[in-house]
């Protein structure tokens, strides 16, 4: 373990003390104790993989949110900030708190009164066993491939901060979640990401609060950027009216259409990663709650997340550049924005608290997928497609040896990025193919009766198809720009946006025709699924302050107030 | 929330908590009285001092009221 850890030294951003080791290892014990400690409660299927379905809505809430905070959404973002300014933002605002509200209010009740265990298993219910299918297959595929994305960054900072190997990070890290969410289930992962959810913002919170003091406080920081970058950078709305007038390369439109209205949705109301941990919530109004505190701590997220980002571009005395120049000129990539800030600021026993932040924010992204892509594996393929009549206790130990499975093929996947690198952007590309097609599918099948199975299922395939189509066009004719992101300045984040927005078009054009074309479902079929034929149950006789609809509106009110401030 | 037997979940984050609080704080004190050659930015504002001081605080309370036998969740 020496030699590997010690193997690279040489290029490392940091040195960490005894101290700092101590916190890391503690760290790691800790999950590992929380993973045994749990072991006796997951030996049925709704323990297993529903964690029983009694969690309390701060859990499941923070859960749900802790879930998101991986590898790609802290190094990334805080890297998209450096590079595109406040504009990062909106992937956290507009982008997330709308379609997290949504999810709460409107669309939380049909996936609770179902008792449905994941979002493809809803698909069953309400379209059919082909459309179950064709989620499944595209979900579990997904989902080990963005887990082995977030092992190999994972392993990738902590060569570059710390020095150590690649493949010692990406064993001890894979080998630590495999072993916590093998013997506690889903009960492990969520306890485990509220523990991670804290000590991210324990590690992170004092590098926006010291990077503050050191720009000379807001005011301060605008005037620092508007000298070292654009006065640009620190505006929300108000360079948004062109695609050349701001760093993006983005138009109002495929912010407020495409990210605002398709991709979040999709992500926040259909990705099963998230959606399970909210499924677990232990009543209707838990369920209900627990989006809307991801949603109130979603807020505050680009606090350690997008702040750094711009405070970099503010005090760093050196220039961030994209990874392949950084690593032709031995200069730092906007990726190491956040391990700069730490080697900044941050002392003994604050630097291993920081990394062990980014240490937990891989690990919970990794132990989301692996979890979820358990329950899919489990009950919407195999249970589905290739041994309909196992006994509970069969699935328990298919979804123990899937986990395994799962965590082996991410590492694959980990040293497969490490040959394409690209394979980064394709990824995000590929997650657009199927989440904006499947928000389509998911809130026609639950807000309009009439849609039909072949409808649903023919829908999604199209949306699916035609997003593949898109990318596929602007690759092998890139004037094609022109006519899927409606500017031939789009850059690949606009491209994302637009061609999210046409293939949730495609799919509800699609489905809407083709169920037209066929018979219903009667009526009696689609009680708790479909809004009209369903009963919502009351939420009892509880206070304003306790009604999910009151703490949506703050939240709401909340997310007008900082985009009117940061106009 | 309970895990598995009777211990809370907020119990494991407050030691947590407290275990790295005392460490950090412990570290700050000592370069207070030992300050390294070379400094970090703002070594003047001793953050791990303070910082540790605060999360060992939060710990403890949530050690105490969260402790096994007081039946909270």
């Amino acid at each position: 373990m020496t030699l590997l850890l010690a193997s690279e030294t040489s290029s490392r951003l940091v040195h960490l003390s005894p101290v700092d080791l101590v916190i890391i290892v503690f760290y790691f014990g800790l999950v590992l104790t929380i993973g045994f400690y749990l072991k006796g409660r997951s030996n049925t299927g709704e323990d297993f993989f529903m964690a029983g379905r009694e969690m309390t809505a701060w859990i499941a809430g923070l859960s749900f949110l802790s879930a998101n905070l991986g590898a790609l959404e802290l190094m990334g973002w805080a890297g998209a900030a450096y590079q595109y300014g406040i504009l990062a933002a909106h992937w956290y605002w507009i982008g997330a708190i709308p379609a997290m509200l949504f999810l709460a209010l409107v669309m939380m009740p049909f996936y609770y009164i179902s008792k449905t265990h994941s979002v493809p298993g809803y698909l069953k219910l309400r379209f059919g066993e082909s459309s179950r299918a064709l989620s499944s297959v595209s979900f579990a595929f997904m989902t080990v491939l963005m887990s082995g994305i977030n092992m190999y960054s994972m392993a990738l900072v902590l060569k570059i901060v710390l020095g150590w190997n690649i493949n010692f990070s990406i064993i001890v890290s894979s080998a630590t979640v495999a072993i916590y969410v093998t013997l506690g289930g889903l009960r492990s992962a969520i306890f485990n990401e509220v523990l991670q959810f804290i000590l991210i913002w324990a590690g992170a919170l004092l590098i926006p609060i010291l990077g503050l003091i050191d720009a000379g406080g807001w005011s301060g920081l605008k005037a620092r950027i508007a000298t070292n970058a654009s006065a640009e950078y620190t505006h929300l709305w108000s360079t948004l009216g062109r695609f050349d007038g701001n760093p993006m390369g983005i138009h109002w439109t495929g912010i407020v259409f495409g990210l605002g209205a398709i991709i979040s949705f999709g992500y926040w109301t259909t990705d099963f990663l998230v959606v399970q941990r909210v499924l677990a919530a232990k009543d209707l109004r838990s369920a209900k709650m627990a989006p809307i505190i991801g949603a109130g701590f979603k807020m505050i997220v680009p606090f350690i997340v997008i702040l750094p980002g711009l405070l970099a571009i503010a005090v760093l005395p050196m220039k961030l550049t994209g990874e392949a120049q950084a690593i032709a000129t031995g200069g730092h990539s906007y990726n190491e924005v956040l391990p700069l800030m730490l080697a900044r600021y941050c002392g003994p026993g604050l630097l291993g608290l920081g990394i062990t932040a980014l240490i937990a924010g891989f690990m919970s992204g990794m132990a989301g997928n692996v979890s979820a892509f358990t329950t899919v594996w489990t009950y919407d393929i195999y249970r589905a497609l290739i041994k309909k009549n196992g006994s509970d206790g069969h699935y328990v130990n298919m979804g123990r040896w899937s986990t395994v499975v799962g965590v082996i093929i991410s590492v694959g996947t980990a040293y497969l990025v490490m040959d394409f690198k690209s394979i980064m952007d394709y990824v995000q590309a590929l997650f657009s193919f199927f989440i904006a097609p499947l928000f389509g599918t998911v809130i026609l099948g639950m807000l309009w009766k009439r849609a039909t199975s072949q409808g649903g299922f023919w829908g999604l395939l199209a949306g699916t198809l035609s997003s593949i189509g898109m990318w596929a066009w602007v690759k092998v004719d890139p004037t094609a720009l022109r006519y899927v992101a409606l500017s031939p300045h789009a850059r690949d984040m606009a491209e994302n946006m637009y061609r999210a927005l046409w293939s949730w078009v495609i799919c509800v054009l699609v489905t809407v025709v083709v169920s037209m074309l066929t018979a219903p479902k009667p009526e009696s079929e689609l009680k708790g699924l479909v809004y009209g034929v369903t009963e919502i149950p009351s939420e009892g006789d509880v206070s304003v302050f306790q009604r999910p609809w009151f703490w949506a509106s703050v939240v709401g009110a909340s997310l007008v107030a900082v985009n009117i401030f940061f106009w | 929330m309970k895990t598995g037997g009777s211990l809370s979940i907020w119990l494991f984050i407050g030691f947590s908590l407290l275990v790295n609080g005392v460490l950090i704080f412990g570290a700050g004190v000592y370069q207070v009285f030992h300050p390294p050659m070379e400094k970090v930015v703002l070594f003047q504002l001793h953050a791990n001092v303070w910082w540790g001081g605060i999360l060992a605080v939060i710990g403890a309370i949530y050690c105490i009221y969260f402790a096994p036998g007081k039946g909270r969740v």
